[in-house]
């Protein structure tokens, strides 16, 4: 395959990089800088390319309970439609009557077409640290790789996706736990940082611009692709709230608030992060 | 003071803020608690509470973290009726156990358990910039170099610290820092440690 060689001198680059750098975070921003200019040259050294590529394989394939493949999910513009897809979501579906990010309709297509167990697919739908990302979030990074260079453009203007909006940014101010944080906590400035990770202002469309097209990305300082799902999923880990369920209406709900408030970012993913 | 200036700082920060300025939507309280208990279907049973906030947070977020003075007043006298004093009325513990405390984030995240025997930290360095030494620190609260130096290790200021970590809110209604003491997060002893950190002369924070 065409990307190996370059991806495999990226690996090589970023492991030498940060084995040293890992205790210094400020090191680690500025290896970063220097990748992120290294992907600008050579866009095929994101080692979350072999996690779309992965992707696709696993949309082509046969398999499931069912044996079919997913080439017949629809993803929004009709059955089997990748291209563009992505920059669409999250978006309303009739069949499923929800509101559904890439991951969530992926997920819906897994269970409905595939015939494979929604309780078995949400239990670990995240890897740790090392691991590589599962086959669901393989998916959404191919899914979403196919819209990479095209704007967010999700309306988000029916009557169920502007309640999802809603709902998503009364979560994002709404606080709660022992540590009484709100995604606001954390996300309503700029720069501001925890420790030395920088906090972007996500309810400010121009930052949210710049960094929501970046997922899925693959996340240096764990080693794999990171979704969007498994962010906020982190992020209320950090909350000290309990495991966010995949596929939750409060995880589209955020993710739909934060598309909004990104529309007319440019999506550029796999995107490469921290 | 220094409370009247933070708040008058937030307030000049909010009006230039416009994420902060704007009102929250109006959307179904009931159907939010629904949502979020639907959420997190594998919180274990004592984790409850968690998924609700009580009323101080609801008003906080209802008003994005600028109640109008009679809420905030509200607040600030239910936040300091939680305060719980030191029994021997000393608020100075070991500033070395209270480094390892503003050090340390363990403590209530679902990787936390079952408990091990490891005492929860209070995280001061992921908002505030404590000593000279550690550089990784975060820019959410305002910087803790020189604290007790500059009030001249005052009793009255290690007093005004203890209730801080105890209940930011009480003082400063909304304050983004967690309700540390209140919400048990860190015991009695565990704060004196910290305050000790902050207000001793021999502590590296006024180094
Ligand atoms: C206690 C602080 C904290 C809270 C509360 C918090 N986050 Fe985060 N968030 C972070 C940190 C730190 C990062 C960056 C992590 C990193 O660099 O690895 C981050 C990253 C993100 C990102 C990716 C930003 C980027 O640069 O691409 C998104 C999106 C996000 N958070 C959304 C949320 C949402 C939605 C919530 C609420 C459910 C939330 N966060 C709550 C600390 C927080
Ligand atoms: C999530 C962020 C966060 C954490 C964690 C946090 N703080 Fe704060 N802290 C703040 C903010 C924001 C303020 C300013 C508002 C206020 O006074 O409540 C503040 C204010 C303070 C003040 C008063 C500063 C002044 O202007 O006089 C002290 C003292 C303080 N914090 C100490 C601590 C200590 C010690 C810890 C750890 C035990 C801690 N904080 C943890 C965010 C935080």
């Amino acid at each position: 395959m065409h990307l190996s060689r370059t991806l495999f001198a990226a690996a090589f680059m970023i492991a030498t990089l940060f084995s040293t750098a890992q205790a210094q975070d400020a090191d680690t921003e500025r290896a970063i800088e220097r990748y992120r200019q290294m992907l600008k040259e050579d866009p095929w050294s994101n080692p979350g390319l072999l996690d779309a590529d992965r992707g696709e394989d696993l949309w082509k394939a046969k398999r499931g309970p069912k044996a079919v493949s997913l080439e017949q999910c629809d993803l929004g513009k009709g059955a089997g439609v990748v291209d563009g897809a992505f920059a669409e979501l999250p978006r309303y579906f009739a069949d499923a009557d929800k509101v559904m990010d890439v991951e969530t309709r992926i997920l819906w297509c897994m269970e409905k077409l595939q015939g494979f167990e929604r309780a078995a697919l949400v239990r670990r739908p995240h890897p740790g640290g090392g691991q590589p990302v599962r086959e669901l979030g393989a998916l959404a990074t191919y899914v979403a790789s196919k819209s990479s260079g095209m704007k967010f453009a999700a309306k988000l203007d029916q009557p169920k996706e502007r309640e999802t909006v809603a709902l998503g940014e009364t979560l994002f101010m709404r606080r709660s736990g022992p540590f009484d944080f709100a995604c606001a906590s954390c996300h309503a400035e700029s720069g501001r940082r925890i420790r030395l990770q920088g906090l972007p202002f996500l309810s400010d469309p121009e930052a949210a611009r710049k960094v929501v097209g970046e997922w899925p990305a693959y996340r240096v300082s764990s080693t794999h692709v990171m979704t969007m799902q498994h962010r906020m999923f982190d992020c209320y880990w950090q909350m000290r709230m309990p495991e966010l369920e995949l596929g939750s209406d409060v995880s589209v709900a955020l993710i739909s608030y934060l598309a909004k408030k990104a529309e007319g970012g440019e999506i550029a993913a796999p995107g490469l992060k921290r | 003071m220094i409370r009247t200036s933070t708040l008058l700082a937030a307030l000049a920060i909010a009006t230039a803020s416009p994420a902060l300025a704007q009102q929250a939507p109006a959307v179904d309280p009931a159907k939010v608690d629904a949502a979020v208990k639907a959420a997190f279907p594998g919180a274990p049973a004592d984790w409850a509470p968690r998924l609700t906030p009580d009323e101080t947070m609801k008003a906080c977020s209802a008003h994005n973290n600028l109640p109008p003075a009679p809420v905030a007043q509200a607040i600030t006298a239910r936040e300091k009726a939680t305060i719980e004093y030191p029994a021997d009325g000393n608020f100075i513990g070991d500033w070395k156990r209270g480094e390892q405390y503003a050090q340390s984030g363990f403590g209530l995240r679902f990787t936390d358990y079952p408990p091990r025997n490891r005492v929860n930290g209070g995280n001061c360095y992921a908002c505030h910039q404590l000593t000279k030494v550690e550089v990784s620190y975060g820019t959410i609260g305002p910087s803790l170099l020189k604290y007790g130096e500059i009030r001249k290790f005052a009793e009255a200021d290690a007093k005004l610290v203890y209730e801080k970590i105890y209940n930011a809110s009480a003082s400063f209604p909304c304050s983004l820092m967690p309700r540390l003491g209140a919400n048990k997060v860190l015991t009695i002893d565990q704060i004196k440690d910290i305050v000790a950190l902050v207000m001793s002369p021999d502590s590296p924070v006024n180094k």
